[in-house]
């Protein structure tokens, strides 16, 4: 299926000269913004990129390509890009801009540091970043290696609940992150010779088609479907993947944890455990015994609202296919047993020998350890300075350092009431907070407020910088940049195939020229960008080649991540001893790190906060319980929303509810209608779901509308269709972990001219939010 | 792959089967062929989705070469593959000449085969 591809066209250098055009061979990474790191074809012309095609020689991807990075020259050249940098004249929120050179912006910017450093302590600045692309670790180097502090934190993503809780779980239970193998770590994908399929895949909590999460391509699915691998697809709704599947379990939204116990539950007393494993690898295992005796499969079918014998089905399909993988997702993190959710799903992975196992759920590291992501330049933090992290001495995980962000809901505290001390400037690279991942946005959007000083790097103007930032700094994208990707594998160069559009930088050159000003003790070292991946690609004992190197090398798989069994070869212990990378040196199905930090060592089910069972008086007003942040195809998160051909593709936001539903409430599909909760309200537009529980309905996010007015209170329309003026900040799990994006509650109501007559942009932008409103 | 001069008609073979609406094939098409929105040379159709009497799921995606659809003269011309055919998510577009394609839509159910 992916071959036949003409080799005298495609070759495997990395550039060459065909016709007018320069071709260059590699992947991109954001921006625009994904997990995935596709091989791409470049085709340029007197330095402008003028075609696209996926690298039939990639193994990631095979040639083949999604429609947004297909769409890439539209992006590339939208005059709405930002152009130059750019300086606040008007108050924040006018969108009045000056054009400025960078000289002058990184003046201000140095200038706005050293006061800060003088006065108030580099603590006081604050970074927010975005989900996992190509600008996580450029704005954790310039946070902490340039501007010295140690608050980094996920933008206003409340308890962290994007795979760091999944990724926490992992890592506590044996040392490493798993994924599932579709053979994606082997040069030779299928044809690798110790490779075997999976015989059934559990898509658990993601869409993967849509949302590619983890740096997991969702068609991989597909491959493996056409192979003969069997699904089983817990999903709230009804997804393509889940109609296909053998088994479908249609879960209430925030109970992951509970189906987890009860598959380990059957697992355990129908005896489909691996023996072999559990008893030579793995800790605790008794007190797992006990636990699940609390989640016999009844119970487990009246708090999933999933029957129970589907339940006993699904576990025993799961446990008796070898291999198994299960490819799980965000809803695990967005709720508030995401944690113990997440366990609970790994310690299924052990219990079925899948763990490592060629098709099983596969342990891997960035190629060559060649990335720290969000971790990056912790080493420069002095001791007493992470002290001054906020918020983190209240979560232990935190504090140790499992998770190198601060919790964002501690800092949204920190934002409103000045403790443990002001923020004085926020750096937001990469991010659009109010836009897209902040829960409750009309608070964050207040608390953003107050800060006195605020840089933006992006692409586009956005919401976020327009209500905040006193510069705007323009970023190169993808295409334009180089660098590496080295997030699982293979190690990816990232070579720029067209000249940066106007006078936007690379991520990796505002590091370097900004390092330069504030910290030439540690950044004039580099003469440029490549001198500096050229040290990335090789400290620490990384590979023993140079940037230039790599570009021409494309892709490099790394033999360790595709060595399968690494615990039983003595590949993941520093000492070389066979075991796991935990305090036990085995998977610890209890952990005593757990039990240090006063948590429940073993997984278990906890309520969603706002549902049924918790709050039934709020349900009889607020009836239905809400979802929310389906992927969609054209748009990732809340950018894409410029492009004329995404916008065709996706020209609202949709909310999916039963027709049933839908038809007692008086709404057809197409009408807008309101959601709404006693935090807020937003408008959507209807669509019918009639695979969704009646009960159920689910709200996109990342909507705003650039075709808008900028300036407030329009605000490019960015709380009118905000599904997060429903969700909370500071609601989240016992660790501190996970939080409920996609289990609160809401009632859906038609909008009509009566009940639309200000627009929820203008109640947050000029009325102080929706309590004001109702009062 | 390339066109011969051979006079043989071409065309697509689908295995709509694993058509998941991903559009690929759609923007694809609108960028080889420059087209505006509302213009298509191929666009994904839908059927369900809706339970059958055993409870299984129907929930089918087609996509559908409109007339605007050259089977990419100039890319095959090139020694490519048509932009659809090429980028396919599920990988499940094939483009030759129709009698051989029609050997291959043998092979297995919910194909279907296009001429042009």
């Amino acid at each position: 299926m992916f071959e036949d591809f003409n080799m005298e066209l495609y070759r495997t250098e990395a550039r060459w000269q065909e016709g007018e055009y320069t071709v260059t061979r590699t992947s991109v990474w954001t921006a625009p913004g994904c997990h995935n790191g596709c091989g791409v074809l470049l085709y340029s012309k007197n330095g402008k990129l003028e075609k696209i095609e996926g690298d039939p020689n990639a193994p990631f991807n095979r040639g083949r390509l999604c429609l947004r990075c297909i769409n890439m020259i539209e992006q590339v050249y939208s005059n709405d890009r930002l152009k130059w940098p750019l300086k606040r004249v008007g108050e924040k929120g006018d969108n009045k801009w000056q054009r400025i050179t960078w000289d002058e912006a990184y003046d201000i910017i140095e200038a706005k540091y050293n006061e800060i450093k003088d006065n108030h302590g580099v603590e006081s600045i604050a970074t927010l970043v975005g989900t996992g692309r190509n600008s996580m670790w450029q704005p954790a180097v310039i946070t902490r290696a340039i501007f010295g502090s140690p608050n980094l934190c996920f933008g206003f993503l409340s308890g962290d609940s994007c795979y760091q809780p999944r990724m926490t779980a992992n890592l506590i239970k044996l040392g490493d992150c798993v994924i599932s193998d579709c053979s994606q770590t082997h040069p030779l994908r299928e044809k690798n010779s110790e490779w075997k399929k999976p015989e059934v895949i559990v898509v658990w909590g993601n869409n993967p088609l849509v949302s590619n999460g983890d740096g997991f391509m969702g068609h991989w699915i597909v491959d493996m479907m056409r192979l003969g691998t069997k699904l089983i697809v817990v999903d709230p709704a009804l997804t393509w993947l889940a109609a296909k599947a053998d088994i479908w379990l249609r879960g209430r939204p925030g109970t992951d944890a509970a189906l987890a116990l009860g598959f380990l539950n059957v697992i355990i007393n129908e005896d489909l455990y691996d023996h072999d494993f559990v008893e030579n690898w793995t800790y605790g295992f008794e007190d797992l015994v006990e636990r699940v005796k609390e989640y016999p499969p009844e119970k487990v079918a009246d708090i999933t609202w999933i029957p129970k014998d589907q339940i006993v089905e699904a576990a025993r399909m799961y446990a008796k296919a070898k291999p198994a993988a299960i490819q799980w997702g965000l809803a695990i993190d967005m709720q508030m047993a995401a944690m113990e959710a997440s366990g609970a799903i790994t310690d299924l992975m052990a219990l079925t020998g899948n763990i490592d196992v060629p098709g099983g759920n596969i342990i891997q590291r960035y190629a060559y350890n060649r990335s720290k992501k969000y971790g990056s330049a912790i080493e420069y933090i002095p001791e007493e300075m992470l002290l001054k992290r906020i918020g983190t001495y209240e979560s232990p995980i935190h504090e140790s350092g499992y998770t190198p962000f601060i919790p964002p809901d501690k800092l949204l505290e920190c934002l409103e009431t000045g403790r443990p001390y002001p923020v004085q400037m926020l750096w937001l690279q990469g991010t659009n907070p109010i836009a897209n991942m902040a829960g409750e946005a009309p608070r964050v959007y207040a608390a953003m407020k107050k800060v006195p000083f605020c840089v933006v790097v992006d692409l586009f103007m956005t919401p976020s910088a327009v209500a905040f930032a006193d510069l705007v700094l323009p970023a190169a994208m993808s295409v334009e940049r180089d660098s590496f990707r080295a997030w699982w594998t293979p190690l990816r160069s990232i070579a720029r195939g067209a000249e940066q559009y106007e006078q936007s930088k690379s991520d990796e050159e505002i590091v370097l020229d900004l390092g330069k000003r504030i910290r030439p003790d540690r950044f004039d070292k580099y003469k440029d960008v490549n001198e500096y991946l050229t040290q990335l690609l090789k400290e620490d004992g990384g590979v023993d080649y140079d940037f230039d190197t790599l570009v021409e090398r494309v892709n490099d798989f790394w033999d360790w991540d595709y060595t399968y069994q690494k615990h039983e070869k003595g590949l993941l212990r520093s000492d070389g001893q066979p075991g796991f990378v935990t305090p036990t040196g085995l998977y610890e199905f209890t952990s005593p790190l757990f039990d240090v930090w006063g948590f429940d060592m073993l997984p278990k089910h906890i309520e969603p906060v706002e549902g049924p069972y918790t709050t039934p008086e709020l349900m009889r007003e607020f009836p239905l319980i809400l979802t929310t942040g389906n992927r969609l195809w054209g748009c990732f998160h809340s950018e894409h929303r410029q492009l004329p051909t995404m916008r065709e593709i996706h020209p609202d936001p949709m909310m999916d509810i039963n027709p049933q539903t839908a038809k007692e409430l008086g709404i057809n599909e197409g009408d807008w209608v309101w959601l709404e909760n006693r935090r807020g309200r937003c408008k959507q537009k209807a669509r019918f779901n009639i695979g969704l529980d009646p009960k159920v309905v689910r709200g996109e996010h990342g909507w705003w509308f650039p075709e808008k007015e900028g300036a407030e209170p329009t605000l490019y329309g960015v709380f009118d269709s905000n599904i997060n003026n429903l969700t909370t900040m500071g609601v989240h799990g016992p660790t501190h972990y996970g939080a409920p994006y996609k289990s609160t509650v809401c009632k859906v109501y038609k909008v009509t001219p009566e009940n639309d007559r200000v627009s929820p942009t203008e109640i947050v932008t000029r009325m102080g939010g929706f309590s004001y409103a109702k009062r | 792959m390339q066109k011969g001069e051979d006079n043989a008609r071409y065309g697509l073979l689908i295995d709509y089967e694993y058509c998941t609406n991903c559009h690929t094939c759609e923007v694809a098409c609108k960028k080889e062929l420059g087209l505006k929105p509302g213009e298509y040379g191929i666009k994904v159709l839908e059927d369900g989705p809706r339970q059958n009497p055993s409870g299984k799921w129907e929930w089918s995606y087609l996509p559908v070469p409109t007339s605007l659809c050259n089977l990419c003269e100039k890319r095959v011309a090139e020694g490519r593959k048509p932009t659809c055919v090429h980028h396919c998510q599920s990988g499940i577009m094939y483009y030759g000449p129709v009698e051989e394609l029609a050997k291959k839509l043998a092979e297995k159910p919910k194909m279907v085969l296009y001429s042009k």
